[in-house]
Formats: structure tokens, C-alpha cells, sequence
């Protein structure tokens, strides 16, 4: 086996390069700078570019330009920065343009603090900008996804000429793990609609701009088509020990981390429980979730928030009793003891 | 400057690109650039402007004050080099 | 140069027809005598003339030229409010051979945009910029812009601009100039013939500039907008001249172009195996063959490094880590972060295990190290039963209070400092503990610290000090 012991955030920019990704612009901000330090460094030696933007809003922007003109873009940045990303998402949304946003959470509201939280689901997952539009959330919990995901984010980008964020905080950057780099060297694809600078792509206009109430209403209908195929096809997830489970943990992101600690401690004491962890968080696991119900299993929903992503499980389920939820917020993170204790309370 | 190459240059003001902004009028040094004395409407609406005719010396400068891509078209003298 | 020399018309580098509303229409959809159209015009012959049309990128912006893309029989993007430079940076890093043009009226590049234009420019962006000057939004029905002038009526400044309220309109060439990076920054006016013609040179030489690397190139135009001032076309060339131009002198600001190297680098085409070395891939090699009996005997470390900012427990732990993963073993690593890291301390927890990790945040040690006082009093209570704790008797001279574990007390400090490596306490650290433990053999570590170092020329310092802390360990264990 051939691993490299690396930091997930730097796991991601390798992934990206190796995605065929060749235009990297970002702003710093803690805990998401490592991100822009790595592309920094490896952007230019394999032929890309990287620049530090003058503002997040000019880094999303950039994104599009270079997407636009046939590049796998992408930015990072922290909540701060994607609340102020978010105009850009909207034109890239509106556009069709492919882009891949890495957020990498922090406390908030605010400034709050530079902890991990999960308090961006909201603004990601349900969208911050104007209008109609949706983005597809991958969700990595350790330094090899963030490698993996990453390079499928690009892909599913380019397959649906759409947004695609990943999802993180700052305790799944900060970590060393093992990664196993599939070692490819992709390029973009060919984008016919894109601006090559050159006669074939002369014609060619991006805009997000649809004058016609009439023809924008069919442009909208035209992207939720896309997104309903994508929750069809495109819904990733995780499943540990479900099947006699009475009580299913749920957790995204590195709360799945401490899940799967808290499971093995809990199942050692006989009790029945599993695990289901979104990866893909649009699309939301919702039949998967509905199946579980059905069976008469609980949920409990364990987050670094308010509980933003219990409320889409209770719009899958429809049922309040069934879903729990333990959150802790600020930069405060649970121990697994806790999420023991938390869960002992929900089963028999 | 022989009266023969004058006959060369013409200007050309296409009726319905016209918005009646006046600027050609205003620019042009021989005058011979006026409203339609007829009482006519183009497309967009406008009393367009017309060439009288005669007396277009193709100086261009109508060309560009006017603000439409494709309002006046000048034929300028044969003699003239090409600007660059 | 164009091949109708003597015929003054519609460049090709516009539509035959322009499409907005779906129809065939050949005008704009500007208002009579508004100045944008001239600048069209400017632009497309410019581009025809000198055949750059086929790779012009024309960035739309918002405003009255929001449509531009109607027009320009080139690319065309159309960028939110105020960012078109920065939506042409990114058309232009990603293919560098391209015209991008950003057009902007005032309050998208002087107002919303104000932050995007100023870095283009100061970054030198290689593209060229026009920028309308009419005072005023007209696009949005009339309301004042960062170039109103004093006293100017509009429909958000109905008694007129103030100095006390909005403070003196916005001068951009000025601002501009000042900064090192741009080529070429020129005013010009499209009031009158003379100004028309001037600004048909500037537009060229800011293309020309482009096509030939030169960098940033800013174009001004004051520019009339008879709707938006409520004035007939003639009353607002006048405008111009008796009040705009007073105040936006109409000059070049900054012209070296012809002092400039040109300069287009169009990316390199990486091969699979220049990536990979650019990438760092590999480099620690493929890991030791799995031994069967080895994993089934190994027990999960959950081990907690913990010490001053500055002995390098964090580096000890990512090289035990990267060395336990060439054994095959699933690892982890994460440093102190958030509310944990307390006490001025800098701690790090290491899993080393043969199943899949789940947290990898160690709360409960079974293997504790500490190096200085603050982290042995805030990790003693924390460790396991039956708990190894490794302390460094250099700095810590209080025992532990613990009873139910094991405990290594060995001069770290000391035996660095004996070798001349004050900063290798870790190292030894590493050395005694796999000696200790025999974890797997100290030769296996040796071989990776050279790769887990920033700086390469410690590498041989520091597998000294393994060695050393390897024999310390031989020479004072009595196990």
C-alpha cells in the first residue's frame, strides 16, 4: 500500500489538481487559509493559478470568469466569507457555470469565533443567495474523502453545470490522515458552451440574465429538473450497523467521527444502534431516512449546531417524535462520552 | 480637391436605425444632413434624418458621433487613405 | 486594417442583428444621443481593425451595457454588479491569449465595483477597461452616482449633490494612476468630433496594448446620458463641456506603453509524472508488507503529546503517526484545537490502530507524554488505568500522583542537549518509546524522518537523537 500521511485540507488542494483543477482564488480566513497556503504552493508548479483575491466577493467572481472560460475553478473560504460568496454562487447558479466552493465551518454568528461549528448547513445546503437555485453539498469526515470528494465534486460540476460545495469544518481540515491518492491527472472537459477565446466559442454568451417572464420561469423549471434528477442519482450516504438498530445516530461531517466511537461504545454494552451519515447532503438521504422510519427506528441527530440539518430530517420523516437531536454550538464539541449518555437516554 | 472626387462621397443614414439624436446634424460641416421634411415616423418612432443629396465631402464624422452600429454609412472620397 | 478603406459602416465585430427581445432589430437599445453606442462602435472597429474579435472575451456589467452582449459578435460573459474585472481576471488567468474587455458604467465600477477595479488594476491585470463616466444610474432610472457632480439633481439626490452629504465626486484615472501596475490611463469626452476622435485612438492603443502583453490599460469616457439628465442630446454635450469636463480633466494620466515588454505565458501542459513529483505523491513509499501475527497482537494507542509551543510535540506525533502508517496500521493525527487547548500548551492526540478510526480526538490516554509541568497537571487525571505516562524529568521535577499507571520519567531535554540538539527533545522522545514498547523497530522510523521534516539538513540531527533516546532507554530500564 502506498498512503501519504497528509493534512485533509491539503488532501483537498491534491484532489482538486489531480481533478484537473487549474484556477484556485480565495481569501484568507482561519480555518480555511490552509487551503489557500496549499494551492499557493502547488498551483504553480503544475500549471494553474492562484491568486489571492482582493475579497471573497472577487474570489467567487474570479471562479466564475475562469469557469466561464472552460477552467475547473474553485474558491474556499469560512462561513464570513461564503455569506459573502453567496452573490456569486447565485450567478454561477444562474449561469450554469460548474465551480467547486470548499467551506470549511466556523462558529458564528459573526465573527464568533475561529472553532469548528457546523452553523453554515443553512447557507449552504438551502442556499444563501437569491433565487431559485440549489447546490450540491458533499460532506467528507476524513483526510481521504476530502481527497475523494473533492475530485467527484468536479465531476459532478461539470455533469450538471452546477455549484458543488464542500462541506467541512475545521477539526476534518486540521487532521493527519493516511490518504490514498488515486494519482490521476485529469483535465477539464470540453465545455461547448464555454469561452475558449477562440472561433468556435466566438458565439458563445454566459449569462444569467433571462429578459422574458415567461422564458425565465422555464429556465427555472429547466434547473429543478436537473436538481430532482440529482436527488434520483446523486444521493450519498453512509450505514453503520442499521439494520437491528432501535436508535440510528445521524451526523455529518466530523460528528460522524465521534458517532462511530460513540457506537462502538454503546454496542459494547448490548445496545442497538447504528449510524446513518449523509455524505451527500444535498441530495438529502430522504428515502433512505423514510425506510429507516418505517421500521420504527428513532433518530438522533447529533451537530455542531441548532439543529439545521434535524429539520430536513424531519421533513423526511414528517414525524417530530421520532427525530432527537443534541447539538452543541460556539466551538464547543461533544465528547463521545456525552454522546453516550445522550443516546442511553433514547433507548431501552 | 476636384468637385469630381466630392461626387464620390455620400453618406447614407439607414431610416429605421435612426433615433433622431440630431448629433449628425449638428456635426455635419457642409449642412447636408437635415430631419425628413416629410412628416414621417420610422419604426422606433422617430422623424429619422435624411441626406439631401448632394454635398457630402465624406469627412466621416457623422459616422462616428452617431451612437447606432449601423446608422450612417459614409462612402468617402476615392483619394482618401484609409484611416488607421 | 479593414478592407472597406473607403467606406465608413457597421463593423463586423458587432451582430448582423441584435437579439434581445427575440426579434431581428439592428438598433440598441439605447436612448437617442446616449454615448454608450459610440463607444461601441469604437470598440468594434478597433476590433475588426485589428482582427482580435475571434478572441475577445467581452465582459457585460450592469447598468445601461448590461446588454452589451447583444451586440459584440465576440465571447461574451456577463458578470454581476461591479465585478467585471474580476470576472475578466478569471476569463483571462484561464486563457491568457484572450481580449478581455470590461466595460462598466459609473457606479459599477466606481461604486459597487470600487474594490474590483483598483486590485485589477494594481495586480496589472493584461486587459483593457472602458469605463463610461455619464454621472449618473441611468439603467435604474436616474439616481446618483459616485461621479454626480456638486449640485447635480437626481432622482436620490433631489436637491443636489452635497459636499457635506455625499462628499466630491469620485476622479477614477486619477486614483488609477497613481498605482504602479497599469500601462496606459486616459480621459477622453464624447462631446464633440475632436473628443470622438481622441477617444477612437485611446480605444485602440488600449486594445493594442492587450493584444501585445503589456498589461492594464484604463480608459475613461465622459460620456452624455440626455434621458437620465432630463436634457435634449445637444444640452448634454454642453453639459459635458461646461461641467463635467472642468471637473474630469480630459488627459492622458499614465501612458508607458511604449516603454513596456509584453509579456503573454500561457500554461504549461503538465505529463501524469511531472504532476505527481510537483504533487509530492509518494514519497514515504510503499509500507511494509502486512504481517498477520503483528496486527493481531497490536492494541490501539490512543496517545496524547503534550508541551511548550515549540519542542515540537507536534512534529513527534505526526512522525510516529506517518511511520505506524508505513506499518500498515491506520493512524491518526489532529492538533490541540478549540476550547481543549488551554494553558499555553500545544498538545497533540495520535491514534494508532488496525481497525478504523472513529474520533480521533484522544480524551483518555493510554499513552501520555509530557513535556513540561502545565500539561502534566491538566493530562495526569485524564490518562487510562494501566496507562503508560512518559515525563520529561529535564523540566518536570514533580512525580506523578497517579499510582495505577506506568510511568517513564526520562531527561528528554538533557539528552538532546548533550548532543548539541536542544530542539530534539521529541526525537528522543520517539527513540525511548519505541524501545520501550517495541512498537515496531526504530530502523522503520529512521527511514521516514527525513521525508516528515520542513527542513531536510535536520534530518540527520534527529535520527541521532532517536538513537539516543533509544539507548537511554536500553541503558536505564530495568523492565
Amino acid at each position: 500500500m502506498k498512503r501519504d500521511l497528509i493534512k485533509a485540507n491539503e488532501a483537498l488542494v491534491k484532489g482538486a489538481i489531480m481533478a484537473g483543477c487549474t484556477q484556485y482564488y480565495g481569501y484568507p480566513i482561519t480555518p480555511a487559509s490552509e487551503i489557500a497556503e496549499a494551492a499557493s504552493v502547488y498551483m504553480p508548479v503544475c500549471g494553474g493559478t492562484f491568486i489571492q483575491a482582493e475579497s471573497e466577493v472577487a474570489a467567487i467572481n474570479m471562479v466564475y470568469g475562469a469557469s466561464g472560460a472552460g477552467a475547473r475553478a474553485m474558491t474556499a473560504s469560512s462561513g464570513p466569507g461564503i455569506s459573502l460568496k453567496q452573490e456569486g454562487v447565485s450567478y454561477l447558479s444562474g449561469a450554469e457555470l460548474p465551480a467547486v466552493i470548499v467551506d470549511i465551518m466556523r462558529a458564528g454568528p459573526g465573527l464568533g469565533n475561529i472553532w469548528p461549528e457546523q452553523g453554515d448547513y443553512n447557507q449552504v445546503v438551502h442556499g444563501g443567495g437569491h433565487g431559485n437555485y440549489k447546490v450540491i453539498v458533499l460532506a467528507p469526515n476524513r483526510a481521504q474523502e476530502m481527497c475523494d470528494l473533492t475530485m467527484l465534486a468536479f465531476d459532478l460540476a461539470d455533469k450538471y453545470r452546477m455549484v458543488v460545495y464542500i462541506l467541512a469544518d475545521a477539526y476534518v481540515g486540521q487532521m493527519m490522515e493516511p490518504v490514498e491518492f488515486p494519482k490521476v491527472n485529469k483535465k477539464a472537459p470540453h465545455r461547448p458552451w464555454a469561452l475558449y477565446a477562440d472561433k468556435a466559442s466566438q458565439p458563445n454568451v454566459i449569462t444569467s440574465i433571462v429578459f422574458s417572464a415567461e422564458a425565465l420561469e422555464e429556465h427555472n423549471l429547466k434547473l429543478q429538473a436537473r436538481y430532482a434528477q440529482i436527488e434520483k442519482d446523486e444521493v450519498r450516504f453512509q450505514e453503520i450497523q442499521c439494520e437491528d438498530a432501535e436508535l440510528i445516530l445521524m451526523g455529518y461531517g466530523f460528528v460522524s467521527r465521534l458517532l462511530q466511537s460513540t457506537i462502538e461504545v454503546l454496542r459494547k454494552q448490548g445496545k442497538k444502534v447504528g449510524m446513518l451519515r449523509p455524505i451527500s447532503l444535498f441530495p438529502f438521504p430522504n428515502q433512505r431516512i423514510q425506510e429507516l422510519a418505517a421500521q420504527g427506528k428513532h433518530f438522533l441527530c447529533v451537530e455542531l449546531s441548532n439543529g439545521q440539518m434535524r429539520d430536513d430530517v424531519y421533513l423526511a420523516t414528517f414525524k417530530k417524535d421520532i427525530v432527537h437531536f443534541y447539538g452543541r454550538m460556539g466551538g464547543m464539541v461533544p465528547s463521545v462520552a456525552e454522546i453516550v449518555d445522550v443516546a442511553l437516554g433514547y433507548l431501552k | 480637391m476636384t468637385s469630381d472626387n466630392n461626387k464620390l462621397a455620400s453618406v447614407e443614414v439607414t431610416p429605421n436605425l435612426c433615433k433622431a439624436c440630431q448629433r449628425c446634424v449638428e456635426v455635419c460641416a457642409p449642412g447636408v444632413l437635415m430631419t425628413n421634411p416629410e412628416k414621417a415616423f420610422n419604426e422606433l418612432g422617430y422623424q429619422w434624418i435624411v441626406y439631401t443629396g448632394e454635398g457630402c465631402t465624406g469627412c466621416g464624422v457623422c459616422f462616428y458621433v452617431c451612437p447606432e452600429p449601423g446608422g450612417i454609412k459614409v462612402q468617402k472620397r476615392e483619394r482618401t487613405k484609409a484611416t488607421s | 486594417m479593414t478592407t472597406k478603406a473607403n467606406v465608413l459602416e457597421k463593423a463586423t465585430a458587432f451582430y448582423d442583428h441584435f437579439e434581445r427581445k427575440g426579434g431581428q432589430d439592428q438598433t440598441t437599445h439605447y436612448c437617442p444621443g446616449c454615448g454608450h453606442g459610440n463607444v461601441h462602435k469604437l470598440i468594434a472597429e478597433a476590433l475588426d481593425d485589428l482582427g482580435l474579435a475571434e478572441r475577445t472575451v467581452f465582459v457585460s456589467p450592469v447598468g445601461c451595457s448590461v446588454f452589451a452582449y447583444y451586440y459584440f459578435d465576440t465571447g461574451n460573459i456577463q458578470a454581476a454588479h461591479g465585478r467585471a474585472p474580476a470576472v475578466g481576471t478569471g476569463v483571462k488567468r484561464t486563457r491568457p491569449h484572450s481580449i478581455v474587455i470590461s466595460y462598466q458604467g459609473d457606479g459599477d465600477l466606481a461604486s459597487i465595483g470600487g474594490l474590483e477595479i483598483i486590485h485589477a488594476a494594481n495586480r496589472g491585470e493584461n486587459m483593457t477597461v472602458f469605463f463610461i463616466n455619464n454621472a449618473i444610474y441611468g439603467m435604474t432610472g436616474g439616481q446618483m452616482a459616485p461621479t454626480s457632480l456638486i449640485g447635480q439633481k437626481t432622482s436620490t439626490s433631489p436637491y443636489g449633490r452635497t459636499v457635506e452629504n455625499e462628499g466630491y465626486p469620485i476622479r477614477m484615472c486619477e486614483l488609477i494612476s497613481t498605482l504602479e501596475s497599469p500601462v496606459y490611463v486616459e480621459r477622453c469626452q464624447l462631446a464633440d468630433v475632436k473628443g470622438i476622435m481622441a477617444a477612437r485612438k485611446a480605444v485602440r492603443k488600449a486594445l493594442q496594448n492587450q493584444a501585445d502583453g503589456k498589461g492594464f490599460s484604463f480608459v475613461e469616457l465622459l460620456s452624455p446620458c440626455p434621458t437620465g439628465w432630463k436634457m435634449t442630446t445637444h444640452d448634454s454635450l454642453q453639459w459635458i463641456k461646461d461641467f463635467m469636463i472642468p471637473y474630469f480633466p480630459v488627459k492622458v494620466f499614465k501612458d508607458e506603453s511604449a516603454t513596456r515588454n509584453g509579456r503573454i505565458r500561457e500554461p504549461k501542459e503538465y505529463t501524469d509524472e511531472e504532476l505527481f513529483k510537483a504533487l509530492n505523491l509518494g514519497l514515504l513509499g510503499e509500507s511494509q508488507p502486512r504481517d498477520a501475527e503483528f496486527l493481531k497482537n497490536f492494541k490501539t494507542v490512543e496517545m496524547k503529546i503534550a508541551g511548550f509551543g515549540g519542542q515540537g510535540v507536534l512534529t513527534a506525533g505526526a512522525i510516529l503517526a506517518a511511520a505506524a502508517m508505513q506499518e500498515n496500521l491506520e493512524v491518526s493525527w489532529i492538533p490541540s484545537y478549540g476550547p481543549e487547548k488551554r494553558g499555553g500548551t500545544a498538545n497533540c492526540s495520535v491514534i494508532l490502530s488496525k481497525d478504523s478510526i472513529g474520533s480521533p480526538m484522544v480524551v483518555s490516554p493510554n499513552v501520555l507524554v509530557v513535556m513540561n509541568d502545565p500539561s502534566l497537571d491538566t493530562f495526569e487525571d485524564a490518562v487510562v488505568s494501566g496507562g503508560l505516562v512518559i515525563v520529561n524529568s529535564s523540566i518536570i521535577t514533580r512525580k506523578l500522583k497517579r499510582t495505577d499507571v506506568d510511568v517513564l520519567y526520562i531527561p528528554l531535554s538533557d539528552i538532546a542537549a548533550d548532543l548539541g540538539l536542544n530542539a530534539a527533545a521529541n526525537m528522543v522522545l520517539l527513540g525511548a518509546y519505541l524501545e520501550y514498547t517495541k512498537l515496531f523497530p526504530l530502523d522503520h522510523l529512521k527511514k521516514i524522518i527525513p521525508y516528515t521534516l520542513k527542513r531536510k539538513t535536520l534530518a540527520e540531527a534527529n535520527v541521532k537523537a532517536a538513537e539516543a533516546g533509544a539507548q537511554w532507554m536500553r541503558d536505564n530500564n530495568k523492565r
